[in-house]
């Protein structure tokens, strides 16, 4: 009987891709306006995200990217410093999986680097996946329970979501050129 | 603690300043403002004395001038003949506004057009704390790593010279300093990994005369036979590379973001450097020097002529970059030639400045990051339970990574014989870690969390008797105190909270003569200044930013405690208080 349950509850458990699908190694070009003159959508999401936003294995490789590669040194554990705030909702370039890893390929004009060539898109979907944890978008089962940081932090599963909005804090941007 | 540390210092206890300041070029002041210290001796000191203590609580607002800018205003704004200057933060703008008219109508406008991206590499806030004035020229430093002559009187651009690089992480923020034809301009990026310099450009054409670097070989940091450092351990060739683990000098910091003074007579400047890369201390056993010290150097060669290390193999990010003010001052009887530094390692410092001795050492503040500094050979002495550590949380760090005292400068009056400090009163939980470096991405290794020291408050303002070694009186202030500080000839003191209060103090008695409220937060330095209508003015910058205001100034989520380098932990309510907006106040009698 109890072999059973084991076997029954493992039976929910995410599909992990343990290495990440093989990927073409192409940026992702997603949209971060919300304005369409004439109409229209920013269109699906790019179908990647949703294997990487549900998936412990990349969350966690994501967050060992984080530390590693200094995004901690900038937008800190999610509250961010020389870098905006990652674990609000204000998002200037969007919120989205595909719109993070386009942050990230691409850089941002008033400071963000590019990361292209310097990361594979599957570790800047995994970074994503890990940077939408900060502000508790991802689920609960496959975000980390505990906190990354030796100071206390909030680890996301205790976190409100915080789902993005396009706002743009004044106080962040800088002056229109 | 405090009065452990007594022990470790010579009794200096006959010791009484002079009354009287390093006499150039202060002993004429002609009502101008013309660098963000007044003069090379730093005193921050006005001798014009139209407003004083019985008439300062009829100050009135004269005019106001908006910046157009939301980010930190640390700058002093410059006053020569009849017209106004400010310098913002990014994007560097200059604006020169006409004194003679009613109003203080804008004159010009200078944009340097700044690359949007040294944003992103600037640790704390994109500030900027002044410009300087020299021969008909106004020179300051873009975030971008360029230095600007621009015609003071048309705002022309005359030349700029590119010091650094953007994509090493390196920024500019200070104000630079004109003496003996030479523009003497620092790098900022300690958090980066930025190996620091201090470069002297030719006043006329821009070209660079000399560079010295903070770390490195001799050659590099411009160490020659007139190099005479008082004590032992200072002492050796290269020790800017031996006192690091191979190749960490190459990118170890030692920025000179700070404040510069300079010795006419002795033709000495002398500046601080700032804090070895990474923070993490177990990346880099060893002394780190030329890192987390003073320098004195000879203006026209740039050769060292001595150095001391304020906090060797720094452990908090206490850099050494507090300004320096120089006065004469009668120790035992003699009267010797003196700097005095309120250091950010706590402890306030007398220090011969001809030869580089430690005078006295004491602590002006909550303290316990240290025991004492051993007087004999010169050293801090740190205190074992609070070391840092790779992988171990340290609690109750006092004073936090900002120090006691961070870059808001001082002033000192020669009619009081005090010294005004502006600082903090925070401690810090530490835990070290392991930095990767990235060129051009911060190279930290540590996780702060800030918050206030004893008794609760963030900010201290205290008026320190440097003869007596002590404080005279302090007042608490609620936020943490990041703005500079003036004292006049009208024995008035000012400064500015962090939520937008403008105070005036009686300099002897240290009490609360006026206030006035700004729009936004005070992290400015007061300027006093005569204008073309006769009267004596007093201008301050209000216009919250900076590391201390960076979750106002950056939108930062405090519910991170280790948003801003840890400082966001200390700020929570910030947000609460003031919000951001650069704009000018000048003051007036009716």
């Amino acid at each position: 009987m109890a072999v059973a349950l084991v076997l029954l509850s493992a039976c929910d458990r995410e599909a992990r891709e343990v290495r990440g699908k093989p990927l073409p190694e192409t940026a992702v070009a997603a949209q971060t306006s919300q304005l369409f003159p004439a109409g229209g959508t920013a269109g699906p999401i790019d179908p990647r995200a949703k294997m990487y936003e549900g998936n412990a294995y990349h969350i966690a490789e994501g967050g060992r990217l984080y530390r590693q590669m200094n995004c901690v040194g900038c937008h800190a554990n999610g509250g961010g410093g020389m870098g905006p705030a990652l674990m609000d909702d204000q998002w200037r370039y969007g919120g989205r999986m595909d719109q993070i890893v386009a942050s990230i390929d691409q850089g941002r004009p008033n400071g963000m680097p590019s990361w292209r060539g310097k990361l594979t898109p599957t570790q800047m979907w995994q970074l994503a996946a890990y940077v939408r944890t900060l502000s508790a978008n991802v689920a609960k089962d496959v975000a980390p329970s505990r906190s990354d940081t030796m100071s206390a932090t909030y680890p996301p599963t205790l976190a409100k979501p915080k789902p993005p909005t396009d706002s743009d804090p004044a106080a962040v941007k800088g002056p229109a050129r | 603690m405090r009065w452990q540390m007594r022990a470790f210092v010579l009794a200096v206890s006959a010791a009484v300043p002079i009354a009287q300041a390093c006499a150039q070029p202060n002993a004429n002041d002609d009502g101008q403002w013309t660098m963000p210290a007044h003069d090379y001796a730093s005193t921050r000191f006005s001798r014009l004395d139209q407003i004083n203590r019985d008439n300062v609580g009829r100050l009135k607002l004269s005019f106001t001038f908006s910046t157009g800018i939301v980010k930190g205003h640390e700058a002093a704004p410059l006053v020569v003949g009849s017209t106004m200057y400010i310098v913002t933060p990014y994007p560097n703008y200059i604006y020169a506004l006409d004194l003679s008219q009613d109003g203080a109508p804008l004159k010009w406008k200078y944009d340097p057009k700044v690359a949007a991206a040294a944003q992103g590499v600037a640790c704390c806030d994109v500030v900027n704390r002044g410009a300087f004035y020299s021969n008909g020229k106004l020179f300051f430093n873009t975030l971008d790593n360029q230095t600007i002559a621009v015609d003071a009187a048309t705002g022309a651009e005359v030349w700029r010279t590119k010091l650094d690089d953007i994509n090493k992480g390196a920024t500019m923020t200070m104000a630079p300093l004109v003496a003996d034809g030479k523009v003497l301009v620092g790098s900022s990026g300690g958090e980066m990994g930025v190996r620091g310099w201090l470069a002297a450009l030719d006043e006329g054409s821009g070209k660079i005369a000399w560079r010295a670097y903070s770390t490195g070989p001799d050659k590099d940091v411009l160490i020659g036979p007139s190099f005479k450092p008082f004590y032992a351990t200072d002492r050796g060739t290269d020790l800017g590379v031996k006192t690091w683990p191979p190749e960490a000098w190459k990118i170890g910091g030692g920025n000179v973001w700070g404040w510069i003074s300079y010795d006419p007579d002795l033709k000495l400047v002398y500046y601080g450097t700032g804090n070895p890369g990474p923070w993490n201390p177990d990346q880099r056993p060893g002394d780190n020097k030329w890192t987390t010290g003073i320098f004195a150097r000879d203006v026209t060669t740039g050769q060292a002529r001595w150095y001391y290390q304020f906090s060797p193999h720094d452990l908090f990010d206490h850099d050494g970059i507090n300004e320096q003010i120089l006065i004469t001052m009668k120790i035992n009887g003699k009267p010797r030639k003196v700097l005095l530094r309120a250091e950010r390692n706590g402890f306030f410092y007398v220090m011969d400045r001809v030869t580089g001795q430690v005078i006295a050492a004491d602590p002006y503040g909550n303290l316990n990051a240290a025991l004492g500094v051993d007087l004999k050979t010169g050293r801090l002495i740190p205190n074992p339970d609070k070391e840092t550590k790779q992988g171990k949380v340290v609690r109750g760090i006092c004073p936090a990574s900002p120090g006691m005292k961070d870059w808001n400068p001082m002033a000192f009056s020669p009619r009081t014989g005090l010294v005004y400090i502006p600082h903090l009163n925070l401690c810090m939980d530490y835990g070290a870690m392991e930095a990767n470096y990235i060129a051009g991405t911060p190279y930290v290794g540590a996780d702060v969390k800030m918050y206030a020291g004893p008794g609760g408050n963030r900010g201290v303002f205290t008026a320190w008797d440097p003869g007596a070694r002590k404080a005279r009186w302090e007042i608490k202030e609620d936020l943490p105190l990041w703005s500079g500080a003036l004292v006049t000839a009208g024995d008035v003191v000012f400064y500015g909270t962090m939520d937008g209060w403008f105070k005036a103090l009686d300099a002897v008695s240290g009490k609360l003569l006026w206030q006035f409220k700004a729009g936004s937060g005070i992290i400015g330095q007061p300027i006093s200044y005569r204008a073309p209508d006769g009267k004596q003015h007093i201008a301050v910058l209000a216009g919250v930013g900076g590391w201390a205001g960076a979750v106002v100034a950056g939108g930062l989520d405090p519910r991170d405690p280790t948003a801003a380098l840890g400082f966001a932990a200390a700020t929570q309510d910030l947000p609460g208080k003031t919000t951001g907006g650069g704009m000018l106040y000048d003051f007036v009698l009716p």
